[in-house]
C-alpha cells in the first residue's frame, strides 16, 4: 500500500500558513515601503475560524474593482478618485437607543476590540465575488460597549458626505448620504464586522477607509463604507438602494441563489481573477453561511422578504 | 464639402473594413496581455457592445450627412457589417465567457430578462440585414423592398441602445448619451420625411 505522500500543507491548517505568508509578504512590503519612506502601518490580527479557506484574491484586484459611487460609478473610479479623502481625523457620531451616545474619535471607537483577520467571500447583487481578507471587529462589541437599549430594534449607518473629496457626490445619482440598516440580530452576529484594514494593512480608501461594515452573507451594497454614523433605532431603517429602486433591492438584500433580482438571475456568480475562462460557479445560499445565519430567519418568506 | 467628397473617393472601401476589425484585434491583444484590468471578461462584453452600437449608430449617421452635402453612402455596407460582426462578438462572449455555457441559465435569461430580450431582438433584426448586405439581394428584392427591409438597422438601434440602459444599476450617463444619440438620429429623419412630405403637397 502506498502511503500517500504528505506536505507541511497536511499539518498546517490553510487559514495559518496563507496568513504566515500574509506576515512574511507583509515584513517584505514595510522593509521596502521604510526604505522609500511611506511605510503603511501593519495591523496585527488574529486568525478566525469564520476564515473560509478559499484563496483570496489579490491585494490589486481588490483595490481597483469597486462600487463606491461616491467616487464614480465606474469600478476603476475609486482606486482613481479616493486618495484625496481625508481620513485622519475621523469620528463616528454614535445615538439613538444607546446608553453612552455621543461622538467618538475612530481611536475610541476601536479601543479595546479585538481585530480579527476574516478571510470572507463577498458576493455583489451584480453576480460577481471575491474573497477578501478583512482586517475588523466584531460590531457587537461595539454595540455592547455603547449599551444597546431593551426597545431597540435595528441598527442604521451612515457614509460621509463630503463632496469637495468625493466627486460622485457632486451629482444626485444616489440619494446622499448614503445609507444602510440591519436588524439588530442581524447586527449582533459573530459574522458581522467592521472592518478596518485587508491584507495586514490599514483599510485602502477606495474600499472604504478608515471603517467600513462587512456583512457576509448580504449583497455587498449592504456592506456600507466610510461610516460616520451609526443609530440603533426601533424602526425599520431607510436604506440607499431600496430607496432608489424597492422592487429590486430589499432590506433584507441576503445572498440567495434561488430569488432573483428582477432583471437578473442570482443563480450564479463569476469570481473576479478565475481567468477569462472559467465560467461561472454556482452561489451559495447565504453566500455560504448558512449554518451560521439562517436561524435568523426561520420562519420567514425570503422571496417576499428579499 | 466638395473636399471631404473627394477625399472619401480616394478611400477604398477594404480600408474601412481593415480600420474597422483593429479594435477587435486590439482588445483581444490585451485580453491575452492582461491589458483589461481585473475583470476582463466584463471589460470585453462591455467593449464589443459598445463598438457595436457605435457601429449601428455611425451607420445611421450617413443619411443625414448625405442630406448635408457629405456623400459616405459608399461605406455603409462595411459600417453595417462591421456592426454586425460586434454584436455578434458581444453576444458570444456572454455565451462563451460571461455565462461560460450555462445553457439552461440562458434559456431562463432569454425569456425572464428585460435586457436580454431586447438585446437578443436587436441581434436578430440585424440577421437579415447582414444576410442581404450584397448586390445580388438589392436585385432581387428589389431597391425599395430592399430599402424596406432594411429599416430594421431602426430597431437594432434603439434595441441596443435599450439593451445597455436596461443592464445598468441606476441611471449612468454613457448609456443615456447612446440612447439619446440614436433617439436624435431617428427625430432627424422623421423631421425630414416630414419636410418632403409637405413639400409635396404644397
Amino acid at each position: 500500500m502506498n502511503a500517500p505522500k504528505l506536505g507541511w500543507s497536511d499539518v498546517t491548517p490553510k487559514s495559518v500558513f496563507l496568513n504566515r505568508r500574509a506576515v512574511i509578504a507583509g515584513a517584505g512590503a514595510m522593509a521596502i515601503a521604510g526604505s522609500v519612506g511611506q511605510a503603511q502601518a501593519q495591523v496585527a490580527a488574529s486568525t478566525s475560524r469564520f476564515s473560509t479557506d478559499e484563496a483570496p484574491n489579490t491585494l490589486e484586484e481588490i483595490t481597483s474593482y469597486n462600487n463606491f459611487y461616491e467616487f464614480g460609478t465606474g469600478k476603476e473610479d475609486p482606486a482613481r478618485n479616493a486618495a484625496a479623502l481625508t481620513v485622519d481625523p475621523w469620528s463616528i457620531v454614535i445615538d439613538g437607543l444607546v446608553d453612552r451616545p455621543g461622538t467618538y474619535d475612530l481611536a475610541d471607537v476601536m479601543k479595546d476590540q479585538p481585530l480579527e483577520e476574516r478571510i470572507y467571500r463577498f458576493r455583489c447583487v451584480e453576480a460577481w465575488s471575491m474573497v477578501v481578507p478583512w482586517i475588523g471587529f466584531e460590531l457587537a462589541g461595539l454595540l455592547n460597549r455603547v449599551g444597546v437599549q431593551p426597545s431597540a430594534k435595528y441598527v442604521a449607518f451612515e457614509t460621509l458626505v463630503r463632496p469637495e473629496e468625493m466627486p460622485g457626490q457632486r451629482a444626485p445619482i444616489l440619494e446622499w448620504p448614503y445609507r444602510e440598516g440591519l436588524r439588530l440580530d442581524e447586527a449582533m452576529n459573530p459574522l458581522t464586522i467592521l472592518a478596518t484594514g485587508l491584507y495586514g494593512e490599514e483599510m485602502p480608501k477606495q474600499n472604504g477607509a478608515p471603517i467600513r461594515l462587512v456583512v457576509p452573507w448580504k449583497y455587498g451594497f449592504k456592506s456600507i463604507k466610510s461610516i460616520v454614523k451609526i443609530s440603533v433605532v426601533a424602526d425599520q431603517p431607510q436604506t440607499t438602494w431600496n430607496m432608489l429602486q424597492p422592487s429590486e433591492y430589499g432590506f433584507y438584500s441576503n445572498v440567495n441563489p434561488t430569488v432573483d433580482h428582477p432583471r437578473w438571475s442570482q443563480a450564479s456568480e463569476r469570481r473576479i481573477g478565475a481567468g477569462l475562462f472559467a465560467g461561472r460557479q454556482d452561489t451559495l445560499m447565504f453566500n455560504g453561511y448558512e449554518e451560521q445565519v439562517a436561524a435568523l430567519y426561520a420562519g420567514m418568506d425570503l422571496a417576499a422578504n428579499y | 464639402m466638395e473636399a471631404v467628397n473627394s477625399f472619401a473617393r480616394r478611400i477604398p472601401v477594404n480600408a474601412v473594413y481593415v480600420a474597422g476589425v483593429m479594435p477587435f484585434v486590439w482588445i483581444v491583444w490585451l485580453a491575452f496581455t492582461n491589458g483589461l484590468g481585473v475583470d476582463p471578461v466584463k471589460a470585453i462584453e462591455l467593449r464589443l457592445g459598445e463598438l457595436g452600437l457605435q457601429f449601428l449608430i455611425a451607420g445611421l449617421v450617413i443619411s443625414p450627412l448625405r442630406w448635408a452635402g457629405v456623400n459616405l453612402i459608399r461605406f455603409r455596407r462595411a459600417i453595417g457589417l462591421l456592426a454586425f460582426f460586434y454584436v455578434s462578438m458581444h453576444l458570444m462572449t456572454w455565451v462563451l465567457l460571461d455565462m461560460g455555457l450555462r445553457w439552461e441559465e440562458m434559456a431562463d435569461d432569454l425569456v425572464k430578462r428585460w435586457y436580454i430580450i431586447i438585446g437578443m431582438v436587436g441581434f436578430a433584426a440585424m440577421i437579415p440585414l447582414a444576410v442581404t448586405s450584397n448586390n445580388r439581394s438589392i436585385r432581387r428584392l428589389g431597391a425599395a423592398a430592399w430599402g424596406r427591409l432594411h429599416q430594421l438597422t431602426y430597431v437594432a438601434a434603439v434595441a441596443g441602445a435599450v439593451h445597455y440602459v436596461v443592464l445598468v444599476k441606476a441611471w449612468p450617463v454613457e448609456p443615456m448619451i447612446y440612447l439619446g444619440v440614436v433617439c436624435l438620429l431617428l427625430l432627424a429623419r422623421v423631421w425630414r420625411n416630414r419636410q418632403r412630405s409637405m413639400a409635396q403637397s404644397a
